[in-house]
């Protein structure tokens, strides 16, 4: 288990440095981040002296190397144009992409579950083929053309939600939230069902598949030859059975709905961390870049040890660490 | 396994050369209606696409031809000179939006296909090499494409374009990046199935070339899967490169892909004006589903596990 876990780590953090370098080297080489911050007007000296103060006068190992002295300790450097710690800016942003990715994905496994299950049950029936037809046209939906046509109906057209902004918010812990206000709710509700849209036509074909797998199964069909009724051959059997591959899905999908929030809160301008970051990469500031990095790959260690754990629990076959994975 | 009324032979009887396979898969392919609609409908988009040039009304890149009058008309409105109807609405310019979208459309499947291509021969001999070779070569090959498939398309391919800036050339380049590992690992998925069998080991026995076996006898048999992989994969690429230029970061404005269009259009939509970024996503949802429902019929079809089903 601490070996795997440790394998995890530092194949993690070598996604890190591979990708802080490409930013380190791509910022250094091709944009020229003071062009963007100081006014076109300015004089030259000014130019190097803001320069001078973010360090960018120097050489492109000297940068990098004062990064990962900073990055050890923590400090990833601050933002150039906001001049603040660019992972506290980060951090002040992440509670809203979490909040609309967790929404999202609630929404998804609510709904995809029950529509996936109906089409494994009577793949012949009309109300299955119609769901099947639903998914492609979900998979196929560009999420960000999507957004500006629920935007163009709900806001525009209806007026009943508004299109952009995250709402009122209540602080727990700390951590302002939206789900608790009603306000919050009516802002939060298009970009959650945009967001979630993609992942719904997932879970609903992973679920059909998985179900009508199961149905094919000996201990399905003994189990109805027992006499048990549909409900409980369903709800147990073949709901238990199908659930692995759910939960491993759900459990990776969701650092993909946290990278795809950069489009959903790029539509709804929501003040999420995906808005700070293109807002962060159009004017070059490195360090909210390298930053929002880090964060999303913690992220996806975390989640990528949950779902093993979580795996592991629902298959007792399955036994963390071991080459065995349980394919 | 089959269930074709009109062939005699049981399947193992049937000389199955090449061609006679592809046949079969051809007419398996056929058998859903749908299926088939949908590539007349990729077919008809393709058309359109390739002759944009000769079937707009009008040169949506030419500006002399535009005329700031006709700006934001709605669909069906004729231009000032009554010259032309605009099906589709114009834009701000007073550029005709079914012209702009065809233009748009070639722009768009070039991008996915040639970047599609592209990442396929690189997935193709980087999988070929790692099956083949195996050893250190091949645990090296597939750490990094497992490592990139852990980290998602459009994370990788917005710091690669961030880096990179705009341009056609460079969000091919970050396309293929983000996909060559599916191919690879497809193809070293099937080439190992097939390496173990009993023809490979002959043709080592008659003391052909490993190039030779690669090319010649490993290449050809694994091509089923990777078509299946890289018809779903045109439609991801598409979708990606749409969505990387509506967020500024794909396409510069002088060469206006779908996704671009989009965004144009998204500063009018709160004003009602829906048509500048409606009808680019319609045709851009159009060919992606054709694509889609293509792809679906194909991984059926060549998936022996799907076969006479």
């Amino acid at each position: 288990m601490i070996a795997f876990v440790l394998r995890r780590l530092v194949q993690s953090l070598s996604v890190l440095i591979a990708m802080s370098l490409l930013v380190f080297v791509g910022v250094y080489k091709i944009g020229d981040p003071i062009e963007m911050l100081v006014s076109q007007q300015a004089e030259q000296s000014e130019k190097d002296t803001v320069r001078r103060n973010l360090g960018l006068d120097q050489s492109l190992t000297a940068q990098y190397a004062s990064f990962l002295r900073g990055a050890v300790s923590g400090d990833l450097g601050k933002s150039f144009a906001h001049g603040v710690p660019a992972i506290g800016l980060i951090l002040e942003k992440a509670p809203a992409t979490f909040e609309l990715a967790f929404v999202a994905m609630i929404l998804a496994v609510s709904v995809g579950i029950p529509l996936g299950l109906v089409a494994g049950l009577r793949p012949e029936s009309a109300l299955a083929k119609l769901i099947m037809a639903g998914s492609i046209l979900g998979f196929s939906l560009p999420t960000f053309w999507v957004g500006l046509m629920l935007i163009m109906v709900f806001a525009v057209q209806l007026g009943w939600l508004p299109s952009t902004g995250r709402g009122e918010t209540v602080t727990i812990f700390g951590v302002p939230v939206s789900f608790l206000t009603l306000d919050g709710w009516r802002h939060l509700l298009l970009p959650a069902v945009n967001l979630a849209l993609f992942k719904l036509a997932l879970l609903i074909r992973l679920t059909r598949a998985g179900a009508r797998e199961a149905l094919a199964t000996d201990y399905v069909k003994f189990a109805r030859a027992k006499g048990l009724s549909n409900t409980r051959v369903i709800g147990v059997h073949v709901l238990k059975n199908i659930m692995i591959p759910i939960v491993t899905v759900i459990g990776l999908e969701f650092g993909s709905v946290i990278a795809f929030a950069i489009v959903t809160e790029t539509v709804f301008a929501w003040p999420g961390m995906g808005k700070l970051l293109i807002d962060s990469i159009n004017i070059l500031d490195r360090p909210v870049i390298v930053a929002y990095l880090l964060v999303i790959v913690c992220v996806f260690v975390l989640i990528n040890l949950i779902v093993d754990v979580l795996y592991s629990l629902l298959d007792p076959r399955v036994r963390i660490g071991t080459s065995a994975s349980g394919h | 396994m089959e269930t074709k009324p009109n062939l005699a032979l049981p399947a193992a009887q049937i000389p199955l050369t090449a061609e006679h396979w592809w046949r079969e898969k051809a007419r398996d392919f056929a058998a859903s209606k749908i299926a088939l609609a949908g590539l007349v409908l990729l077919v008809l988009i393709v058309t359109l696409a390739l002759f944009a040039p000769q079937v707009s009304p009008q040169n949506p890149y030419d500006l002399s031809k535009l005329d700031i009058m006709d700006s934001k008309l709605p669909p069906g409105a004729k231009s000032g000179d009554g010259g032309l109807t605009f099906l589709l609405g114009s834009d701000e310019q007073g550029r005709d939006m079914l012209s702009a979208i065809l233009h748009g459309l070639r722009i768009s499947l070039a991008v996915g296909v040639a970047s599609t291509l592209i990442a396929l021969s690189i997935g193709l001999i980087v999988g070929l090499v790692a099956a083949y070779r195996g050893g250190w070569v091949e645990t090296l090959i597939m750490r990094i494409v497992d490592l990139q498939l852990s980290f998602p398309a459009i994370l990788i391919a917005l710091i690669l374009l961030a880096v990179l800036k705009q341009g056609v050339d460079k969000i091919i380049i970050a396309l293929v990046t983000v996909q060559w590992a599916y191919y690879a690992r497809t193809v070293r998925a099937a080439a190992l199935v097939e390496k173990s069998k009993e023809y490979i080991e002959a043709a080592r026995g008659l003391g052909f070339s490993g190039g030779r076996i690669i090319l010649h006898h490993l290449l050809p048999n694994c091509l089923p899967p990777l078509i299946v992989v890289a018809s779903v994969q045109v439609a991801h690429a598409i979708a990606l490169e749409a969505t990387l230029s509506f967020l500024g970061l794909g396409l510069p404005i002088t060469e206006p892909s779908l996704g671009l269009l989009i965004a144009n259009g998204y500063q009018f939509l709160l004003s009602g004006k829906y048509w500048v970024s409606f009808f680019p996503g319609v045709a851009l949802l159009l060919l992606i589903v054709a694509l889609n429902i293509v792809a679906d019929q194909m991984r059926d079809v060549l998936n022996p596990k799907f076969a006479g089903r």
